[in-house]
């Protein structure tokens, strides 16, 4: 644990220019590298000193990691490095994909969210404040988890699939991501690998010191929606202390294909209750086919919150979740 | 309903002088200052919330190339007297001295080290190469913790202050209980216990009690700039620049805090032309600015530059005390209040006593007038960050936790918002606060003299100020709305009273009239965000009827032979200081004339001072003949009565132009107080527990208007800040291992831009001038947090009921557990949650 907690210290600075270039470099330094993008989260454990690889590959100088591009099947490709603001103003993404707009819209802050990447978001390590502080917990690689003691403050922790860790996953864009059902496209010196946005999140029981799949020497190049849910009725909402600069207390992302006052496919996923962003596939089975409807939104509300289980302090996430849910699929939810 | 007074500066709207400065970025703070050889200090905190350190190995730190200097709690002077820090009369002491580095740090994250090297990457590398060796001490984050059998204390010597030492208070048996209940006791010895009139006889007479207990945390003060200081030696001065909120009343404490006698701190000069907000946390400078001091004197006078991060700033940067509060109060079915009930027990971290608890009582009855009450206060010592005052101390405290309880009052006795406050309002001349101390009055008595009283305001215009601000906000229409939802949003409207202590008198002003013509005002107000350094010069440009264009303020170092000044707190300068520049304009204006008078003949009084000119003379031709005259005109001579800084001052300047200094001697009978009622209107999402400030109204007493752009900032920004600390702003501990857990702004949580309303919020001011001061003009760079705060809190609870708020802050957590089960759910008494 460092005494320390500020000044970055000393490493060795690679500003590639091309993924490939990247790729090699993260490989070469895997043992102890760091991908920068917008800087939110690296800056945080650098200027702490509470992680500190000896390389830093700033990915600002790759132009292919950037932007938006229309897909022939009608969805779009997002490059990993593309600013949150440009995702929450981008036409085509606001007309068909409005509920990716609305969660990086509603991330942290506007300066924050014209230097935060949506790669970055998705990426980014959890907020638990102990883990944070530097403090040696399972996820740092020591044998407790200091947020869950009986005098443990954890008000912003896990209701379900805690193991050992009680963190949470504190993306606004990764529910909205799996509701898509984005494709997390990954490179590294092997080559390219698609992995599903539902099956990038992981929580602890598979990897206690990782929040997604990627391994050192991976690359997150870009993010692609399919056309699947394009003009779905989408609602987004985050539920947080203070307007701007706060992450999720909880926040929902759902996709409604509805058909005469009938739910035909849904995507129902909620974050911040978690390890990882929860796709509530219970919901979506028990909601399908059924009318939208208030006693559906009431009933779906409370199959969401089934298992939890609720810390010292965290015990309001359960309403809150349960809310969040009903009101999201109830007929006039507009975010 | 002002009194007609033409004023053509006084009430204007101007631009500050420092405005330029401040937009195009020009404007130096502390941090920007970067001088030859200038090595930067980093620190090594305590890790422990309390500890001996029984050795510091710095031999690893020292060999690294680029290190220049080390010091430990070894190096620092020890003061050799108690400090009085802070703002007001109220009660301090302390028998352990803070000093900048501890050798026994008393809270985590308390400076025990620093090293001074050629670069920021050299001091923090030398900073995790220092080896400590700890001792780890018995501790305790929680007052109420403390308070209770078996509970630790945070010093060897005990848990409270019985002012001046520190003893031990344990809880017995029955107090225990009524803790247990989730009540703070009514102890009958607490070290602070006062009454007026019998308030048992009067709450059986209470048609309605009110009985509750409250908790109000402790708050960072959060400036945006941290204390950060460079200082460096020259021929034996210490040349400190510096966060301040005042320059005039930090060159003693920095003189003090480095080892300086009290007849040599003439050798300190601090300079601080601007400062990125106090909020009390920087009145009288900062501890902490000795650090870079030691640093450069073991460095040989080389400047040492010490930047303080933001979680630094979150350790030493000063915090309010948190306060339980246990309230009883009786009311008549009207509303009238006849009795207050109180116990108070305030965090006050581990050093100095602070006056917090001990305010909240007299702000009690500033604000309600009540007809007897008994009140009782226990200052309690944790090892967390030290407190001190910030931004109202006490009255914040008392706004937030006693106005809800008036608003339920209110209702269960169906008296309007605003009627119940009036009822209770008091007026000019009524008596507030403690009665007088017992060894008065018995002095009085032996020597034969009538009883001393209660102190009393100068004047209160509270009712007005509810009406006006009634008015404003268009309470009558807008009440209707309460309550009223739509889909999940239910609308709250309150109404929240604040008043704080609003001027000081006996400061000193300095004016020169130099032979280019202008009128440089040399003041040693500090410049920390209100406008006051420049505000205050107003009332010299109204007394010489002169252009704005014509004025010098001459401000921000001690080098700079400026007059002494009231501290930048307490909300003293607006009143201090249009006084004391009042005193010195009629002494500049009388000289002006006398001058005039022995130049052009005839009588001095027949000569108009207007323009620039005093007859047809220019103030550049009176500074010439004021040098060539000598004696009292150009500084030679002076009134004995001035302060010492300011006589210093005036001999540096002595011989350079037309000098008036003057003491404030204007007569003042009673205590100035200012008053703020503010009208909130929020909107509660009952499904998610977020609430948001719709709209905003603050109506104030303040007296005289003197910069109406300044009063709206301090109005609203006291308000945004009031609303922090009752919604999301946070102060969180680890009772497990006493380390302090919320210490970055995106745990913390302190209001931004964009949680305040998209309308243009209002505000209003009675303008009733002060009778009891020449220019009228009261105080309020604090009643304004107290408002705000009351008003959110009130707003809300008239959306969601009276019974599930005793906690502050009352986050959207809090609020949807408690709509969900229908019943209180919250920490219940546990500090720092």
């Amino acid at each position: 644990m460092a005494t320390i907690h500020d000044v970055m210290p000393a490493f060795e600075l690679f500003q590639p220019t091309s993924i490939d270039d990247a790729v090699s470099l993260l490989q070469r330094h895997r043992r102890s590298v760091w991908a920068l993008a917008g800087g939110l989260d690296s800056f945080d454990w650098l200027k702490d000193r509470n992680k500190r690889p000896s390389v830093i590959i700033d990915l600002s100088g790759i132009e292919p990691l950037r932007g938006i591009k229309a897909l022939p099947d009608g969805g779009v490709e997002i490059g990993a490095t593309t600013t949150l603001t440009e995702i929450a103003n981008n036409a085509v993404i606001k007309e068909k994909f409005k509920l990716l707009a609305d969660a990086a819209g509603l991330v942290a802050s506007p300066q924050i969210r014209n230097q935060g990447t949506l790669g970055g978001n998705v990426s980014q390590d959890t907020r638990c404040w102990y883990y944070r502080s530097g403090w040696t917990c399972y996820r740092a690689g020591g044998n407790i988890c200091y947020a869950d003691t009986p005098t443990s403050i954890n008000r912003e922790h896990a209701l379900f699939d805690a193991n050992r860790c009680v963190a949470v996953n504190p993306s606004d864009t990764a529910p909205a991501l799996i509701a898509l059902d984005a494709q997390m496209v990954i490179r590294n010196t092997e080559g390219e690998r698609v992995v599903p946005a539902e099956e990038f999140f992981i929580g602890p029981a598979i990897d206690i010191t990782r929040m997604t799949v990627m391994h050192p020497g991976d690359l997150l190049t870009s993010i692609r929606i399919p056309a699947t849910w394009a003009g779905a009725k989408f609602y987004f909402e985050k539920v947080r202390d203070r307007q701007v600069w706060d992450f999720p207390l909880v926040n929902v992302a759902t996709a409604l294909k509805v058909s005469g006052g009938n739910i035909q496919e849904s995507r129902v996923v909620v974050n911040a209750v978690a390890a990882h962003p929860m796709r509530l596939h219970a919901v979506e089975a028990a909601i399908k086919g059924k009318a939208q409807n208030e006693e559906t939104a009431s009933m779906a509300g409370e199959l969401a919150i089934q298992g939890n289980q609720p810390l010292a302090h965290n015990g309001y996430k359960i309403p809150l979740m349960r809310n969040l849910v009903k009101r999201a699929l109830r007929a006039e939810a507009t975010s | 309903m002002a009194e007609e007074k033409k004023y053509k500066y006084i009430g204007q709207l101007y631009q500050l002088n420092d405005l330029v400065a401040k937009v195009t970025g020009r404007a130096k703070y502390a941090e920007d200052f970067r001088a030859e050889g200038m090595l930067f200090a980093k620190l090594l905190l305590s890790p422990m919330p309390h500890a001996r350190i029984r050795r510091i190995d710095t031999s690893a730190a020292m060999a690294l190339p680029g290190v220049v200097a080390i010091i430990t709690g070894e190096d620092m002077p020890k003061p050799d007297a108690p400090q009085a820090l802070g703002e007001g009369p109220a009660q301090r002491a302390n028998t352990a001295p803070e000093v900048a580095i501890a050798s026994e740090p008393l809270y985590q994250g308390e400076p025990i080290a620093a090293v001074a090297a050629v670069d920021e990457l050299t001091a923090a590398e030398a900073v995790q190469l220092l080896k400590v060796e700890y001792e780890p001490l018995p501790w305790v984050v929680d007052a109420i913790a403390s308070l209770r059998p078996g509970g630790a204390n945070a010093r060897a010597e005990g848990n409270v202050w019985k002012v001046p030492q520190v003893a031990e208070l344990k809880f017995n048996a029955e107090q225990v209980a009524e803790l247990d209940a989730g009540r703070i006791p009514m102890i009958d010895d607490a070290p602070t216990t006062w009454s007026i009139g019998d308030v048992d006889a009067a709450l059986k007479q209470a048609d309605l009690i009110v009985d509750e207990t409250v908790v109000h945390q402790s708050t960072g003060h959060q400036a945006l700039e941290p204390r950060t200081a460079m200082a460096y030696w020259q021929n034996g001065k210490l040349y400190l620049h510096g966060s301040t909120q005042s320059v005039a009343r930090t060159r003693s404490t920095v003189a003090q805090w480095v080892g300086f006698k009290p007849e040599e701190e003439d050798q300190v000069i601090v300079i601080s032309e601007y400062t990125g907000g106090g909020f009390g946390g920087k009145i009288p400078g900062a501890q902490s600015m000795a650090i870079p001091a030691v640093l450069s004197k073991k460095a040989g006078g080389r400047p040492v530059q010490m930047r303080i991060s933001r979680e630094e700033e979150n350790y030493i940067g000063r915090a309010r005390p948190g306060i339980h509060l246990r309230a009883r109060i009786g009311f008549r079915k009207d509303g009238r209040i006849i009795a207050m009930d109180m116990c108070a027990i305030s965090d006050c971290g581990p050093y100095a006593n602070q006056g917090d608890a001990g305010t909240l009582g007299s702000t009690a009855t500033a604000l309600y007038n009540p007809e007897t009450i008994r009140f009782r206060a226990i200052s309690v010592l944790t090892n967390t960050p030290p407190r001190v005052a910030q931004r109202a101390p006490g009255g914040e405290q008392a706004s937030a936790m006693l106005e809800p309880l008036i608003s339920k009052a209110g209702r269960q006795l169906g008296v309007d918002q605003v009627e119940i406050r009036k009822i209770n309002a008091p007026s000019t001349g009524s008596e507030f606060g403690a009665p007088p101390p017992a060894a008065a009055v018995a002095a009085a008595k032996a020597a034969g003299r009538p009883a001393p009283g209660r102190t009393f305001f100068t004047s209160c215009h509270l009712s007005e100020a509810l009406d006006i601000g009634a008015k404003t906000f268009n309470w009558e229409e807008r009440k209707k709305r309460n309550g009223q939802r739509v889909g999940t949003k239910v609308t709250g409207v309150g109404v929240g009273l604040g008043t704080y202590t609003a001027g000081s008198i006996n400061m000193d002003g300095l004016l020169l009239i130099r032979p280019d013509g202008k009128v440089y005002v040399q003041t040693g107000v500090g410049n920390l965000g209100t406008g006051s350094v420049h505000d205050t010069a107003r009332v010299v440009a109204e007394e010489l009827d002169t252009p704005w264009e014509h004025f010098e303020i001459v401000w921000g170092s001690t080098g700079k032979h400026v007059a002494w000044s009231s501290p930048q707190a307490g909300s003293q300068t607006i009143h201090a200081h249009t006084r004391a520049h009042l005193a010195a304009a009629q002494d500049l204006k009388q000289k002006l004339q006398e001058i005039a008078a022995l130049e052009m003949g005839g009588r001095p009084e027949s000569y108009t001072v207007s323009n620039g000119r005093v007859g047809r003379m220019t103030f550049a031709q009176a500074a010439e003949a004021a040098i060539k005259r000598g004696g009292k005109f150009d500084g030679h001579e002076m009134p004995k009565d001035l302060n010492g800084m300011t006589k210093a001052s005036v001999t540096a300047l002595a011989g350079q132009g037309l000098i008036a200094a003057a003491r404030d001697n204007f007569p003042r009978k009673g205590n100035t107080q200012s008053w703020v009622a503010s009208f909130a209107e929020v909107e509660v999402d009952v499904e998610t527990g977020e609430y948001h400030l719709v709209d905003y109204c603050a109506a104030t007493d303040c007296g005289t208007v003197i910069n109406p752009r300044g009063l709206a900032a301090q109005l609203h920004g006291g308000g945004v800040q009031g609303l922090g600390h009752v919604r999301s702003q946070k102060w969180v501990y680890d009772q497990r291992y006493g380390v302090s857990l919320a210490n970055r702004f995106h745990y913390n949580k302190p209001p931004t831009i964009l949680d305040v309303p998209l309308t243009e919020m209002k505000w209003a001011a009675v303008g009733i001038p002060d009778p009891q001061t020449p220019i009228g003009a009261k105080g309020i760079g604090e009643p304004a947090i107290c408002a705000g705060a009351a008003a959110a809190i009130c707003a809300l609870t008239a959306a969601i009921g009276d019974d599930y708020l005793r906690r502050t802050p009352a986050t959207p957590s809090m609020i949807v557990a408690c709509l969900d089960a229908k019943k209180r759910i919250d920490e219940g008494l546990v500090s720092h949650v």
